[in-house]
């Protein structure tokens, strides 16, 4: 069910949503966890509706503030959605003027008792997530840094006002390309030289992942530009040849080795609802995008890749288990 | 391959597949603290018999496509099936399409299946025939060639047991069952089997399974599948034990009265009277389900959750386990008479096809046994299971004693029943714990209330089907889901004395169709001063 308050305060809205909940048979859906979604009317729809889906992993109350008409008076206006496309509430709340600055003093107090606090920002990430006021009430802050206008800068702002718990969907959109590397590394392979990343321009997720290689093999790894779509192509390069991990048509992956057959994985690129779901699984700071954003300002966005020694790992071939990089921005 | 490894019983060797015992090199893409990396097997061929049958079909084809559809498959991943049919390729690549479309839980992506699908081959046979073995020994080396699958080569039997002896002699004469030595890259391929329940119908049968499959392959890369122990719930009863503090504490004879163990079922015995009459209930689910949910409610806690721990613990409580003294009210055995289960009229199990009129086969068993240790003792653990119940339901219930002083009148707690910590496994996979609440109203009146965690809300719709857990379990070669042979020949010692008595003693009691089983079962709990939970 669907319920419109107008010119409405929290207290109102907490009072709708018990008897929306007791009108619907009392039913209670185990919420794991509050969303806060930061949005705008024209990206509430895809936002609200991708928080809904994710919420079919991890139920939750979706909270989606939007502001609007800065120069308004103050008005506070609440759609409840209870009990329809996902399991847990939405409520999507419209602030005019100044109180749009307060976001925080309406959303506080309709957090789930006991449980974690998220907010993502699908578009327009803030400056510094964790000073937003927005941020502050949360443990994990979700932003993404591929619909800013300079991706590259902003996320290297990003990784510059980092802070636990700060996350970015180009670190996600990273993860099967991180896993499908990782599992090529399992095998026993020749000793691994130098890396080269390939993506189009302005990729943010390729920038990390040649950031998080360098970091993690010691080796220097070279960013290149490439039509795309999104990252296509990473190879490592060894005394008996290349072994290539390429994906030209954002779907399929094709595995190269030095003198075995080429095989195929199917890598495809995922939408908005499994990247938010993946955020979702675990609350607590990723020490390892951490270390990668830390890697990334230290590599600066020198497409032409930087040299071991510049990257402050040692170089000492594979063996760079938990180098950790150095705090340079300290 | 000559391992005369029959009768040693040591610690299993390190296994050469899994990623954490591999001591020759450090992978420096994995990080413990990188969480978003989930576990890829590594190259690997499997090969399916019986992929004709239902399992294969319904589970085993669409659970690969999963793993697949999430990136847990390695490139290069190839599955051979193996029949006796007149097949191509193509022919099986098309069953697996259509099983995959029908039964997958992920949604269906082209460039998956394409993936999928190039490395599918399929090879006709008899299990007697060397030729199509020798047949299906090149095929996997070919594949090897072709596809870079690293000499790693899984045995999926999913055929009767009865078929075994000659299907692992088959792997063993044709060359496929050894392993080698590798192309000297470091690590030496691995060969792994499979194998599905029954794992014998009493304990010298089991034996006999087990020396057959054991003659050939080394006891660490046999794989018994229990797809119990891959749900989440089961996994979630570790971690509801020992991740928390507020359960330990009570989880013992000081506060526990008795728990109850249940797995009923609703549907009768369907197409499998051939395999089911001469079984019965007892040995088709207490001896492997509901002895391995009794082992991890009764367990101590492990040092760690390594294979060999959590079996050594399963292993020690399995082996406390003690029969009722007296077999006659201890036990309670049944068959389902003729009636009306949920809405529709239901023949009885002695007028279903195939089944023998006079057939004493039972098809709901009921036992009481206990748990000789400190923790458990004088504490009873009811197990049952039967076809043609109620409902279909499987749960873990422990039933706490009563408050051992109530300060209130008498009147005041008529309704309060025991407090009670119930696990759902299937279906509505959650936790309820029932405890006494007071009744809104001017009078102090308390009643029985339930406090819900439900899993199956929302938390499953991503979560993985019990199949697909345990053959990424077997591709990576990590065995803690997966029974020993010494739980299960423990498991027969238990059952065994009982079928031995029910054979010579009693005939099962006929019960009706949809009713909760026979009334000697719950004449068995009234001796006790119990009763069942309603089904």
């Amino acid at each position: 069910m669907t319920i419109d308050l107008t010119d409405t305060t929290t207290s109102a809205i907490s009072h709708a949503l018990t008897e929306a909940r007791r009108r619907l048979g009392g039913m209670t859906v185990g919420m794991v966890l509050t969303l806060i979604v930061v949005t705008d009317e024209e990206g509430q729809y895809d936002a609200i509706r991708a928080a809904n889906q994710a919420a079919r992993e991890h139920p939750c109350r979706v909270i989606a503030v939007i502001t609007r008409r800065p120069k308004a008076d103050s008005r506070l206006d609440a759609e409840i959605r209870v009990g329809e496309s996902s399991p847990g509430e939405t409520l999507v709340l419209r602030m005019y003027g100044p109180l749009g600055q307060h976001a925080d003093s309406v959303a506080a107090p309709l957090l789930v008792p006991d449980c974690p606090v998220v907010t993502w920002w699908p578009e327009n990430p803030p400056a510094i997530p964790s000073k937003h006021p927005l941020g502050v009430l949360a443990q994990r802050r979700v932003t993404d840094a591929a619909t800013a206008e300079a991706p590259q800068e902003v996320l290297l702002d990003l990784a510059r006002a980092y802070q636990p718990g700060d996350t970015d969907f180009a670190w996600t959109r990273a993860t099967p390309w991180r896993s499908l590397l990782a599992a090529t590394l399992d095998q026993p392979h020749p000793k691994l030289e130098a890396g080269e990343v390939r993506a189009e321009e302005n990729n943010p997720t390729a920038d990390l992942i040649a950031a998080w290689l360098s970091l993690r093999l010691g080796i220097p790894v070279r960013r290149l530009v490439s039509a795309g779509p999104g990252v296509t192509g990473v190879s490592f390069a060894t005394p008996d040849g290349q072994i290539a991990v390429s994906r030209p048509d954002g779907r399929t992956a094709t595995l190269a080795w030095p003198g075995r057959p080429d095989r195929m994985v199917a890598l495809h690129r995922r939408d908005t609802a499994e990247l938010l779901a993946e955020e979702l699984r675990r609350l607590d700071p990723d020490d390892v995008y951490a270390e990668t954003l830390r890697q990334l300002d230290v590599r600066g966005l020198d497409t032409a890749g930087a040299s071991p020694g510049a990257a402050g790992t040692g170089g000492e071939g594979t063996g760079g288990e938990g180098t950790g990089g150095e705090r340079v921005d300290e | 391959m000559t391992v005369p490894n029959a009768g040693t019983r040591g610690p299993a060797p390190a296994n050469p597949g899994v990623i954490a015992n591999a001591d020759s090199f450090l992978n420096p893409l994995r990080d413990p603290r990188d969480r978003r990396i989930p576990r890829v097997a590594g190259p690997c061929v499997m090969v399916m018999f019986g992929v004709t049958g239902d399992l294969a079909r319904k589970k085993l084809m669409p659970a690969l496509y999963d793993l697949a559809n999430r990136g847990l498959l390695p490139p290069g991943f190839s599955l051979v099936g193996f029949a006796r049919r007149d097949w191509e390729n193509e022919d099986f690549a098309q069953i697996t399409y259509d099983a995959v479309k029908e039964h997958a839980r992920t949604p269906f992506r082209d460039a998956v299946w394409q993936q999928l699908s190039e490395g599918i081959r399929f090879v006709p046979g008899e299990f007697t025939d060397d030729a199509a073995f020798d047949r299906l020994a090149e095929t996997v080396r070919e594949l090897d060639r072709e596809r870079g699958t690293g000499g790693n080569y899984a045995f999926y039997l999913s055929i009767p047991p009865r078929f075994f002896p000659v299907v692992v002699q088959q792997l063993k004469r044709s060359g496929l069952s050894d392993p080698g030595t590798g192309d000297g890259g470091g690590r030496a391929p691995w060969r792994r089997v499979v194998i599905e329940k029954p794992f014998g119908h009493d304990l010298e049968s089991a034996r006999e399974l087990n020396d057959i499959v054991d003659a050939v392959f080394p006891a660490h890369s046999v794989f018994r599948i229990d797809h119990y122990l891959g749900k989440e719930t089961v996994q979630n009863i570790l971690a509801l034990r020992f991740a928390n503090e507020m359960y330990e504490p009570i989880w013992n004879r000081g506060y526990v009265d008795h728990v109850q163990i249940t797995m009923s079922e609703d549907i009768g015995i369907g197409g499998r009277a051939g395999y089911y009459d001469g079984i019965g209930a007892a040995r088709d689910v207490i001896q492997n389900h509901l002895l391995q949910l009794l082992a991890l409610t009764a367990m101590e806690e492990p040092v760690s959750f390594d294979a060999d721990s959590l079996r050594q613990e399963k292993e020690k409580v399995l082996s406390a386990v003690r029969l009722p003294a007296d077999l006659a009210t201890g036990t309670a055995r049944g068959q389902y008479a003729a009636g009306w289960q949920g809405g529709r009229q239901v023949v009885g199990y002695l007028e279903e096809d195939g089944i023998p009129p006079d057939s004493r086969t039972e098809t709901y068993a009921a036992v009481r046994l206990t748990v000789d240790t400190r923790r458990w003792a004088g504490v009873p653990f009811y197990l049952r299971t039967g076809k043609r119940l109620t409902r279909r339901m499987t749960e873990i219930a422990l039933m706490f004693q009563r408050a051992p002083h109530l300060p209130f009148a008498a009147t005041d707690t008529k309704e309060l029943g025991q407090n009670a910590l119930v696990i759902r496994v299937q279906p509505d996979e959650g936790v309820t714990v029932r405890f006494g609440s007071k009744v809104p109203g001017s009078a102090m009146e308390v009643r029985d209330v339930n406090m819900d965690f439900a899993y199956g809300e929302s938390f499953t719709e991503a979560s993985p089907e019990a199949y697909e857990r345990l053959i990424l379990d077997v591709l990576i070669g990590d065995p803690p889901l997966f029974p020993r042979q010494e739980e299960v020949e423990l498991s027969w010692r238990i059952l065994d004395p009982i079928e031995q008595f029910w054979a010579e003693n009693t005939k099962p009691e006929q019960y009706v169709a949809g009713s909760p089983g026979p009334a000697s079962a719950d004449a068995m709990m009234a001796r006790d001063g119990r009763a069942w939970r309603r089904l």
